[in-house]
C-alpha cells in the first residue's frame, strides 16, 4: 500500500476491483464502512457479486481478464471529459516529457519487438526505443503545456482513443450503462480536495497482464491527483500477515532486501554492479534517491559478512551467486526445472506447492524427480505427502521427505509488516507445541550445521565461512538480534555532521548509511526501525498526528522512516500547501519574507524529503527544491513507464485461455511478452469447445490459502466444508445442474470434483455478441484433508502462463468445462 | 441493569467471525456439514449452534442484494419461553444483565412448547430434550467483557452495552442507514434486548426476523401457560 488501512476512512470514493476485501480482508471493512458513513461511494467491480458487492453503492460485473479494457475506458473518459487534475499532472507526472521518435504502437505491438523462440517469454522488447528526448545533460525535455505531439500526455490520448465504451463493453461484457456509472463516480475524485482509492489484490496481479493492470490504475490515480493524498493511493491488499515484510526482505528471486537488485552474471564486480543499478540524473531538482544505491548495497554486504567484508575484497560481492542475464528463476521456473530433473533438493518452507502453484499437477509430478525434500510446516500437507497422493505410485518415487514441524505465529516472537508497511512487533504467546520450533531457530541451526560441514573442506567454502551468524542468545534464535541487524550498526567510529557515532551502536536512519564499509544494514528500508532509542516496531502510542487523519505515528513503525503515506509531497501544490485543506497529509509552514520562504518546516506526516517546496509564496521557483517523486530518476511519477517488459502504456490482451477468437482492440491475442511454459505437463486450450467457460480462482473468508491452517479447523470447515464451483442459474440450466449437487470441473490440465453453488450472483456476459458464462472456484482445498480425500485443489486446473515482469501465474482467468458427475 | 445488543445488518459483511467466536467461547462442537449450494452453513441453528449468519439473495428494486442476518436469541424483555417454562431452575432471567438463561433442567420441560413459545424460533433441543441457545456470554459480561461475537465483529455491525445507550446508538445508526436505505428500520426495539437494524423489509432477511405472526399472540399464550403451569411442570417431569 502507498497508504495504509486506517487511511481508507479518509476516502471519498473507494474502488474495490481485483480484490474482494469484505471476504478476504474483513477488517478493512471497518474503515470502508467508516468512509461510507461519512458519505463516500463504494464501487465493486468483480466477475461475481461478492460479499464486498453486497455493501457497494455501485456494482459492475466484468469478465475475468479484461481489467485493462475496463480501466483503459476510464482513462479515455477522464481525458475526454477533462476530469484530470491538470496542475498535478503537469507538475508531478511525466505527462510533459517528450518521447523519442522511435516509440510507436502498431497492431498491438510497441516498437522494438522480437519473438524469443526459446521461451518461456513469448517475445521481448528493445526498450531503448521507448526512451525520452533529452537535453545534452540527459535530462528529459518537457512541455508543461502538455501540447507537444510527442508528449506523454498526447501519446496517452492517442493510445486510449480506441477504448470507447462500446468497444470496452464488447470485451468486458460490462453493460455500457454500468461502465459509465463507475467512471462518473470514480472520476469525480479528480477535483481538488477529493480523494479516490483503489483496493486491489490477486484479482489484478495474477494475469499475463498483471503488472499492466496495476499500471493502468496508477495512471488513473495520477491523472486524478490521487497519489500521495489522504484517502487515495494505490493499495495492494497483501494476502498474508507478513507477506509485505517478506517481500521487503527479498522473498523473491530478483531482489535483495530493500528492493536492491539480485546481481546478474554481467555485473562482474561490485563497481559494475553498483554502476549498473545506480541511476544518474544531472537534473538538480531531481532527488533521484536511488543515487544512494551503493550505500545500501555495501551496508547489506557488511551485514552478510561482517568483518570479513572489506573494501579490498569488494565486501564479499564475489562470494554471492549471480543469476544469468535475461533468465528467470521464479516459482514457475523452479518447478519447470524440477520437472525437467534439473533440481535435486527442495526446502518447502511454509508453503504448499502441491496445492498453491498454478498447474499444481505439474508441481506434484516435479517433486517426484527430487532426491530429497524438507517440508517445514505446522502440519503435514499435500506437499510433504505428495508421494502418496492421488495418481502417485509410492513404489516408483525415490524422493526422501523430511518433515520439520514449525511453530505457529502466536508461539514465537518477532515482527510482521502489514499491507500498510507497518512493522509491528509481536511477543511470544504459548511456547511451541511438542517438537515444533520457530522458523528462526530452524534456520539458525541449519546455518550452524552448514558452517560445520564446511569447516574443514568443501567446494567454495569462503562465503559460508565468512557468513556472519551471531543471532543466538543462550543457543536460541533471538529475534531482537536479527531486528537490530536489519536496522544496521556503525562498524567503526564515524563522525557525521559533527556528531560522533561509536562503533557497535545502531544507525539512526538510512540517511546515515555509508558506501565505505563503516555501516552495516540488513535492509536499508528498515534502517530506523530498531535504534538506540529502542524497538520502534514495539511502540503502542495512541496519539494521532497534528493533522488528525489517523496516521498514529507513535504506533508501531512504518517504512520508510515512519512515513505513513508515500509520495506525500504530491499532496501539496508547488508552494507546499495541501490540495485538501481538511484531510491534509503534510503542509509547509516555514517562515516567509518578501514572498519567499526563508526557513524550512513541514507539518503532518514525515515528508517525502524535507526540502523546500518547488515554489515560493509569490510563485517564483526555487532552485533548492526537489521534485515530488523522489524515488524516480527524473523526479516525476510515470504515466509513461518505459521500464516494463510489455510496454510503456498498458494494452488489453486476452488471457492465454479465453472465450473469444478475436481481441477487439488489436490483432495480438495474448500479451506478446507473456511467459508460457511448454513441457508435456503444460497444456492449454483457448477458444476450445471442450472448455467453453471462463473460470477464476479466489479465496473465501472462512479459509486461508491452501487451507492447511483452516481445513484442519472444525469450526471453519463446518462453514465451508467442501470444494465448490459457483455458477449462474443460466449455466446450471444449460447443463442440467441442480444447486448443491456434485459436478466435475475440468481444464486442459486436470479435473476437480466440486459442489455446485448455483447463484444469481453470477450472470452470463455478452462478449462480442456471444453469451459467455463465467464460473468461480476457491483454491483452499487439497486431498490430504478433509479425510474423504475428495476435496481437491483448484490449482490442478490453472494455466501454465504468467506475467512477463513478475511471472506471477494467470490463475484468475482460464477456461474450463463444468459437467454433471 | 439490562444490557442490549445492536446488530446493524447494513454493516454486516457476513464474515461469520461472530459465528465462530460463539462456538469458541462456548466450546461448542462443529457440526458435520456439506455444501448445500449455499454459503450459509450450518443450515440452521441447533443445540450446538447458538449463532448463525443467515444469507439470502434477493432482487429488490431490480438490484440484486445479498442479505445477511446474524441470527441469535433476542433476550426478550418479557420472554415467552421463560413464562412458558415457569420453572426458574430451567429458564431464568439474570437480574443483573437481563440475559435469558437456560440450564440443564430444561430437559425436564416440554421441549416443543418452549420452542413454539419463542416468537423468533430460537431454542433448539438435544436428543435428551435439553434446550440451548445464546446466553449473552453472561459469564463474560459479569466479568466486564463484551459477548464474544461483539468483540470479534470487525465492522462495528454488532454493538453491546447498557440498554439505554444501545437504544440511543440504534437511533443514530438508523438515521445514518436511512440516508442510504430509506426503508431501514429497527426490529421490535421495545420488546427485545437484541435489536436488529435492517435496510429492507425484515421478511426478506429471515422468516422470524421479527416476532412471527403465528407466534406473536403471546399475551394469550402466556396467560394460558400461567393457568396450567403446575400441570405442565408436573407433566414434563413425568415425561
Amino acid at each position: 500500500m502507498t497508504n495504509h488501512w486506517i487511511d481508507i476512512q479518509n476516502s471519498d470514493c473507494i474502488l474495490i476491483m481485483g480484490s474482494n476485501a469484505a471476504e478476504n480482508h474483513p477488517v478493512s471493512f471497518k474503515y470502508v464502512a467508516a468512509a461510507q458513513q461519512k458519505g463516500a461511494t463504494l464501487i465493486s467491480v468483480d466477475p461475481r457479486f461478492t460479499r464486498t458487492s453486497s455493501k457497494a453503492d455501485i456494482y459492475a460485473p466484468l469478465r475475468s481478464g479484461t481489467d485493462i479494457a475496463f480501466l483503459g475506458g476510464m482513462i479515455k473518459y477522464i481525458l475526454d471529459n477533462k476530469l484530470y487534475h491538470e496542475e498535478y499532472v503537469a507538475e508531478y507526472t511525466n505527462a510533459s516529457f517528450i518521447v523519442k521518435k522511435s516509440y510507436s504502437f502498431k497492431n498491438g505491438l510497441f516498437s522494438g519487438y522480437e519473438k524469443t523462440p526459446e521461451g518461456p517469454g513469448l517475445g521481448k522488447y528493445d526498450k531503448s526505443q521507448w526512451g525520452f528526448e533529452t537535453d545534452a545533460n540527459g535530462v528529459p525535455k518537457m512541455d508543461p503545456s502538455l501540447a507537444h505531439r510527442r508528449s506523454v500526455f498526447q501519446l496517452l490520448k492517442t493510445h486510449f482513443k480506441r477504448y470507447t465504451p462500446a468497444v470496452v463493453s464488447k470485451i468486458t461484457g460490462t453493460p455500457e450503462a454500468d461502465l459509465l456509472k463507475v467512471y462518473k463516480a470514480y472520476c469525480a475524485t479528480g477535483k481538488r480536495g477529493q480523494a479516490g482509492t483503489i483496493m486491489y489484490a490477486m484479482g489484478w496481479t495474477q494475469h499475463t497482464t498483471g503488472t499492466q493492470n496495476i499500471r493502468t490504475m496508477a495512471i488513473i490515480q495520477l491523472l486524478l491527483g490521487n497519489m500521495g493524498v489522504a484517502g487515495g493511493g494505490v493499495n495492494a491488499l497483501r494476502g498474508e500477515s507478513n507477506v509485505q515484510g517478506s517481500t521487503d526482505h527479498c522473498l523473491l528471486w530478483h531482489i535483495w532486501p530493500g528492493y536492491l537488485k539480485t546481481p546478474r552474471a554481467s555485473n562482474v564486480d561490485l563497481a559494475a554492479y553498483n554502476g549498473k543499478w545506480t541511476p544518474k540524473s544531472s537534473d538538480l531538482l531531481s532527488a533521484n534517491w536511488w543515487q544512494n544505491y551503493p550505500k545500501y548495497s555495501v551496508s547489506l554486504l557488511k551485514s552478510f559478512f561482517g568483518g570479513d567484508a572489506t573494501a579490498a575484497n569488494d565486501f564479499g560481492y564475489s562470494w554471492l551467486p549471480k543469476v544469468d542475464d535475461d533468465k528467470g528463476y521464479s516459482w514457475f521456473d523452479l518447478f519447470d526445472a524440477m520437472y525437467k530433473k534439473q533440481v535435486k533438493g527442495f526446502l518447502a518452507w511454509g508453503q504448499n506447492p502441491a496445492c498453491s502453484g498454478s498447474n499444481a499437477g505439474k508441481n506434484r509430478e516435479a517433486m517426484a524427480n527430487l532426491e530429497w525434500m524438507v517440508n517445514v510446516n505446522l502440519f503435514d500437507n499435500e506437499t510433504g505427502s505428495f508421494w502418496k497422493g492421488p495418481g502417485m505410485d509410492p513404489a516408483k518415487i525415490a524422493t526422501e521427505v523430511f518433515m520439520l514441524p514449525a511453530a505457529a505465529f502466536a508461539e514465537k516472537e518477532g515482527s510482521v509488516t502489514n499491507s500498510g508497511r507497518w512493522m509491528q512487533w509481536r511477543y511470544q504467546g504459548p511456547k511451541p507445541l511438542g517438537n515444533s520450533r520457530p522458523d528462526g531457530d530452524i534456520i539458525l541451526e541449519l546455518g550452524h550445521k552448514i558452517k560445520a560441514a564446511y569447516a574443514g573442506s568443501g567446494v567454495f567454502p569462503e562465503p559460508i565461512r565468512a557468513l556472519k551468524w551471531d543471532y543466538a542468545t543462550d543457543h536460541a534464535f533471538d529475534a531482537h538480534k536479527v531486528a537490530k541487524e536489519i536496522n544496521g550498526y556503525f562498524t567503526k567510529d564515524v563522525t557525521i555532521k559533527d556528531k560522533l557515532y561509536k562503533a557497535g551502536t545502531l544507525v539512526p536512519s538510512f540517511a546515515f548509511l555509508q558506501a565505505d564499509g563503516s555501516t552495516s544494514s540488513g535492509n536499508w528500508l528498515y534502517c530506523n526501525s530498531y535504534t538506540e532509542k529502542g524497538n520502534m516496531a514495539a511502540r503502542r502510542g495512541q496519539k494521532d498526528a497534528v493533522n488528525g487523519i489517523g496516521l498514529y505515528p507513535e504506533f508501531s513503525w512504518c517504512w520508510p522512516v515512519n512515513r505513513r503515506i508515500l509520495y506525500n509531497r504530491a499532496s501539496v501544490d508547488a508552494k507546499g500547501q495541501p490540495w485538501d485543506a481538511k484531510d491534509w497529509v503534510i503542509r509547509f509552514a516555514g517562515n516567509k519574507a518578501d514572498g519567499k520562504w526563508t526557513s524550512r518546516k513541514w507539518l503532518g506526516d514525515v515528508p517525502d524529503g524535507g526540502w523546500y517546496p518547488l515554489a515560493n509564496p509569490d510563485g517564483s521557483r526555487r532552485e533548492d527544491a526537489r521534485y515530488a517523486f523522489i524515488m524516480r530518476k527524473h523526479g516525476h511519477a510515470q504515466i509513461y513507464g518505459p521500464g516494463r517488459a510489455d510496454g510503456p502504456f498498458p494494452e488489453h490482451y486476452e488471457p492465454l485461455e479465453c472465450p473469444v477468437e478475436k481481441n477487439f482492440l488489436n490483432p495480438q491475442m495474448v500479451n506478446p511478452t507473456a511467459a508460457l511454459y511448454t513441457t508435456d505437463a503444460d497444456s492449454y486450450a483457448t477458444c476450445d469447445p471442450r472448455y467453453p467457460y471462463v473460470a477464476s480462482t479466489y479465496r473465501v473468508t472462512e479459509h486461508w490459502q491452501t487451507g492447511l491452517m483452516t481445513r484442519t479447523q472444525p469450526w471453519l470447515l463446518e462453514m465451508h466444508p467442501q470444494m465448490f464451483v459457483e455458477l449462474s442459474p443460466e449455466l446450471a440450466e444449460l447443463k442440467g445442474i441442480q444447486n448443491g449437487e456434485r459436478v466435475m470441473v475440468s481444464s486442459a490440465r486436470g479435473k476437480v470434483e466440486c459442489s455446485a453453488v448455483v447463484s444469481k450472483r453470477l450472470t452470463p456476459f455478452k462478449v462480442g455478441g456471444l453469451t459467455v458464462h463465467q464460473v468461480g472456484l476457491p483454491w483452499h482445498y487439497g486431498w490430504r484433508w478433509p479425510a474423504s480425500g475428495n476435496e481437491e485443489s483448484a490449482n490442478l486446473l490453472t494455466p501454465p502462463a504468467g506475467d512477463p515482469n513478475t511471472r506471477i501465474p494467470e490463475t484468475k482467468a482460464f477456461m474450463v468445462n463444468v459437467a454433471k458427475l | 441493569m439490562a444490557y442490549a445488543f445492536l446488530i446493524d445488518t447494513t454493516l454486516c459483511t457476513a464474515c461469520r467471525g461472530c459465528q465462530v467466536a460463539c462456538k469458541q467461547w462456548h466450546d461448542l462442537p462443529a457440526e458435520t456439514t456439506s455444501n448445500r449450494g449455499s454459503f450459509q452453513n450450518p443450515a440452521d441453528l441447533s443445540f450446538g449452534t447458538y449463532k448463525l449468519v443467515r444469507m439470502r439473495e434477493k432482487v429488490i428494486d431490480k438490484r440484486l442484494q445479498w442479505l445477511f442476518f446474524p441470527d441469535q436469541c433476542r433476550h426478550c424483555i418479557e420472554a415467552p419461553c421463560l413464562e412458558t417454562a415457569g420453572d426458574p431452575s430451567a429458564i431464568y432471567q439474570d437480574g443483573d444483565t437481563g440475559a435469558i438463561l437456560y440450564t440443564a433442567e430444561t430437559r425436564n420441560l416440554l421441549t416443543t412448547e418452549i420452542i413454539e413459545s419463542c416468537p423468533y424460533y430460537i431454542p433448539r433441543a438435544a436428543d435428551d430434550g435439553t434446550l440451548a441457545k445464546c446466553d449473552m456470554c453472561n459469564d463474560r459480561v459479569h466479568n466486564g467483557l463484551k459477548p464474544a461475537c461483539v468483540t470479534t465483529c470487525p465492522t462495528g455491525s454488532m454493538q453491546f452495552g447498557e440498554r439505554d445507550e444501545i437504544l440511543t446508538l440504534a437511533d443514530r445508526h438508523l438515521q445514518m442507514a436511512k440516508k442510504r436505505y430509506p426503508k431501514a428500520s429497527l426490529l421490535d426495539p421495545d420488546d427485545v434486548n437484541v435489536i436488529y437494524l435492517v435496510a429492507y423489509p425484515p421478511d426478506l432477511y429471515h422468516e422470524f426476523a421479527v416476532a412471527a405472526a403465528g407466534r406473536s399472540d403471546m399475551t394469550r399464550q402466556m396467560a394460558l401457560r400461567k393457568m396450567v403451569r403446575p400441570l405442565v411442570h408436573l407433566g414434563s417431569r413425568l415425561v
